[in-house]
């Protein structure tokens, strides 16, 4: 590097950058930032003016009642034990994979990923369809473990992929055994990435009603649903939703503390320079090992797959859904499409704000994009029922408000994908060249900005489609009268227990969000490859 | 053709940062200029105010006759006509190598030959439809440039551009991309913190240091008279010597050395001289012989780098009180004369000897 030439990244917090030369403030960016910043804050400030309207006496007395406690213990208790064991998976089954001998690794590899790419409800559906016994703590353990465990496995795998193996060789060549090197060496190194996914996975616990309905296990966010659904009690429903939104924060804090204790993850091998990183050999083990990633992915994979190619194949004969099902998925279609557009839109002037210029107030920007993603479905759309509900009435389940209810439930997706390609077209000096081409400053945005974000913007959009695609909690709460998503209504058939209607919906929405899902464990792979060629 | 001339750039970062502290730059039409400096010494800055992409605070560009900046003046980058090649080339990823060169240039010219001709000069023709990863480092290079030069700019700012690029392959880009730019005769500012690159390729070198030009002047001026010892050092290797002056000349352990006087100070009696390593003469001692005849200072040598054509002796003096004023005396001697590590050895210098502050 020729120059120490400060960029707008390395002076946070500094106006004076934003008026030198090229970087004036964008009216646009801030608008753009400005609306995306109120549509996240809009859900939260009416949970916050509902309960103040039931008044604090009402809502401590809704607060400290025993069932409350009870609540809390189930939430706490699953929480905890589920993070754990995704963890323990997780990691177990990222190194067997990326750091061993272990046979067909690159068709564990994408199979460990794919249940990302199952709804849990379907998961549940699945195993409860098969062995109707199933419920409580210990059916929801395992349900939510089974279908969470590769949040951990995906950021690991890629981690280990990343990671510099020559440290690895250092280490055993300092005389540390396989454990040694990989407590010592390897696991500080994945370590962020290990915390990243336990955070997502006690977020998605947090956030699940749908597979814990179906288990018959009562956490926050069942209860809610609840309340307000069958009990019509707003109120009740709006308290416990702030203890959830409570807890999704002390969660966050504590993910950013231990983070944030963590030392420098190394310094990282120059591309190219990266050699292919030597498998342990697993011996005697190899037949345990395998063992145990097959039983792993036949649980969490084959169970569901093979319940919903049963009720496709036996149940349907009698309840087969006809042209209905093509309603219900052009629905679901236009919603996440149009969810993904908004979200992708609105995540562009935040990105571009906080890349190019930064400093407090767009970084506050950010950070408030990212918020949604400690905030169950179900609490945005208690919020953004209690402003429709009191404000805007004919926009109460409306189309359009389940479309921003998805797009603020999503747009941490969006701010992820745009955002490292922002950065990409920011840090490299490409607009700056094509200004010194000769070239005006929004030409330099449709000719060279815009070509280049463009992977990010499809990522993006992408990303929210498949997710508002099988969003089910929300929906139930805010889609319009009479219209049914895939989602809601697989839930409908599945709640009358008629599992061959259900089976053609689940298997759409898989096909759906089996793509994204593939697509990750590819992207994994392929990091992988490159460190071995 | 233009000339280009800088004077009293100031550039800040805030009340507590300055990057540039009043650079003045002057640069003949059709010259080829060199900012040297190390990393984070504010060159790459100064290009970029050059080109418009960062204001200064202070200060006048003025390129031919347009003022581009100054008092109440500032042309946008667009409007400057100088072409700018950053460091990694920065081709745009999606447009392949035609649509790269193509890119600032009107859409009759670009249906016309100019592209082709442009790809031709820097020889790269049969790439045309190539998209910029699938090309190699010095491939890279020469799209930029050919990019930068299909606007014939009247300035073109090169920063860096050689230093992606591996050894070997860098001398014959290098050698090439000066062949070229002569033959063409646009103004160049060259940023670098290659002392040999600046010295080998540029008409004219300013050095830089901590946001000041701290000497400008020719090549050969550079090295034979730099200002002080930090940049005699930064130039290649110096030996630092105390010396007494008298009647003109400088009297040192080495001899007594005629001297490169600064003719705006008058001389001090006691001082200290630099001596390039190839102004020093080097004999190896026989055995028998009585080494206090010799004369010169004697040493031992303590290390050889063997280059081929020619190799450096580090040589440490037997008596290190004895005002030579360095503990260690580089010398550069013909390959065939390298001498083992431990021969003993008396040195000589050979002026004339620049006398640094």
């Amino acid at each position: 590097m020729s120059s120490l030439t400060p960029t707008a990244d390395q002076n946070p917090g500094s106006f004076t950058r934003a008026w030198s030369g090229r970087r004036r403030w964008p009216v646009l960016s801030v608008a753009g930032g400005a609306i995306a910043s109120g549509l996240v804050l809009l859900p939260l400030a009416f949970l916050l003016n509902q309960a103040g309207r039931s008044g604090w006496g009402e809502v401590s007395r809704l607060l400290f009642r025993h069932s409350t406690a009870v609540l809390l213990w189930n939430t706490a208790r699953l929480a905890f034990a589920s993070t754990a064991l995704c963890a323990l998976l997780g990691v177990a089954a990222a190194w067997c994979v990326e750091r061993t001998n272990l046979p067909a690794r690159r068709l564990w590899a994408v199979a460990l990923v794919l249940p990302l790419g199952i709804p849990d409800f379907v998961i549940g559906f699945g195993w409860v369809s098969i062995d109707p016994s199933l419920h409580g703590y210990l059916a929801a353990l395992m349900i939510m473990t089974l279908s969470l465990y590769p949040l951990v496995y995906l950021p690991v795998a890629a981690g280990l992929a990343r990671a510099d193996p020559a440290l690895e060789e250092v280490a055993r060549s300092l005389g540390l055994g396989a454990w040694q090197t990989f407590r010592r060496v390897t696991l500080p190194q994945i370590w962020p990435a290990v915390l990243g996914g336990c955070l997502l996975v006690t977020l998605g616990l947090l956030a699940e009603y749908g597979a814990f309905e179906i288990v018959q296990y009562q956490t926050f966010t069942v209860a809610i649903f609840t309340e307000f659904k069958l009990g019509f009690d707003a109120a009740a429903a709006c308290a416990l939703s702030l203890v959830l939104v409570a807890i999704g924060i002390v969660v966050l804090g504590g993910e950013l503390t231990l983070a944030g204790r963590n030392r420098g993850t190394g310094t990282r091998p120059r591309e190219g320079a990266r050699r292919p990183s030597s498998a342990v050999a697993l011996g005697r083990l190899t037949v345990p090992v395998l063992a145990g990633v097959f039983a792993l992915v036949g649980l969490a994979l084959g169970v569901p797959i093979g319940a919903l190619v049963y009720w496709l194949v036996h149940g349907g004969s009698t309840t087969l859904p006809s042209a209905s099902i093509l309603t219900e998925a052009g629905h679901t279609a236009v919603f996440s499409a149009a969810a993904a557009a908004l979200a992708t839109t609105l995540a562009v002037p935040v990105c571009a704000l906080s890349v190019r210029h930064r400093n407090r107030f767009t970084l506050a920007i950010e950070r408030l994009a990212y918020l949604p993603q400690a905030l169950p479905g179900l609490v945005i759309a208690l919020g953004l029922v209690s402003f429709t509900i009191r404000y805007a009435l004919p926009l109460y389940q409306s189309t359009l408000e389940l479309i921003v209810a998805y797009a603020i439930l999503f747009l941490p997706l969006a701010v992820v994908g745009v955002r490292a390609a922002m950065v990409h077209a920011s840090s490299s000096v490409l607009e700056d060249v094509a200004r010194s081409l000769g070239r005006r400053p929004v030409t330099v945005w449709l000719r060279v900005t815009l070509p280049v974000i463009r992977p990010g913007l499809g990522a993006a959009f992408a990303l929210v489609f498949v997710s508002s695609a099988t969003e089910l909690t929300a929906t139930l709460l805010l889609r319009p009268t009479g219209v049914n998503t895939l989602a809601t209504q697989f839930w409908t058939y599945t709640s009358d227990f008629s599992y061959g209607a259900a089976a053609p919906y689940a298997a759409v929405m898989v096909a759906i969000s089996a793509v994204p899902a593939y697509v990750l464990s590819r992207r994994v792979s392929a990091l992988a490859r490159i460190g071995q060629s | 053709m233009s000339r280009l001339a800088v004077s009293g750039l100031w550039k800040g970062y805030g009340p507590t940062r300055t990057v540039l502290r009043g650079v003045d730059l002057d640069v003949a039409a059709g010259g080829l200029s060199a900012v040297l400096g190390l990393s984070g010494c504010g060159k790459t800055t100064l290009l970029r105010v050059i080109a418009g992409l960062d204001r200064a605070e202070r200060g006048t560009i003025t390129l031919g006759p347009r003022t581009l900046e100054g008092p109440g003046t500032y042309v946008s980058p667009e409007h400057r006509g100088i072409g700018y090649v950053p460091q990694e080339g920065a081709l745009f990823p999606h447009l392949t190598v035609q649509e790269n060169v193509g890119f600032g240039i009107s859409r009759a010219e670009r249906r016309g030959r100019a592209v082709g001709e442009l790809l031709e000069m820097v020889g790269i023709a049969p790439l045309a439809r190539r998209l910029p990863h699938e090309l190699s480092g010095g491939e890279q290079q020469r799209v930029a440039l050919a990019r930068a030069l299909a606007r014939r700019p009247d300035l073109l700012l090169l920063d860096e551009p050689f230093s992606s690029l591996d050894a070997t392959l860098r001398n014959h880009v290098r050698e090439e991309v000066h062949g070229l730019l002569s033959r063409q005769g646009v103004t160049t500012v060259l940023v670098t913190h290659d002392q040999e690159e600046a010295l080998s390729l540029a008409d004219t070198v300013a050095v830089m240091r901590e946001g000041e030009i701290v000497q400008r002047g020719i090549p050969e001026e550079l090295y034979n008279r730099p200002v002080d010892s930090a940049l005699a050092r930064f130039l290649g290797a110096a030996n630092l010597i105390d010396a007494t002056f008298r009647d003109g000349f400088a009297h040192t352990p080495l001899g007594v050395l005629a001297v490169r006087a600064d003719p705006h100070s008058s001389m001090p009696a006691q001082g200290v001289v630099m001596l390039r390593p190839e102004q020093l003469e080097v004999r190896a001692l026989d055995g028998g012989q009585d080494t206090t005849a010799a004369a010169g200072v004697h040493g031992h040598v303590e290390q050889c780098r063997y280059y081929g054509h020619d190799a450096l002796l580090q040589i440490r003096p037997d008596d290190l009180n004895g005002g030579v004023g360095a503990d260690l005396l580089v010398a550069r001697v013909h390959g065939e004369a390298a001498l083992a590590v431990g021969t003993a050895v008396s040195v000589l210098g050979h002026g004339p000897a620049t006398w640094v502050r």
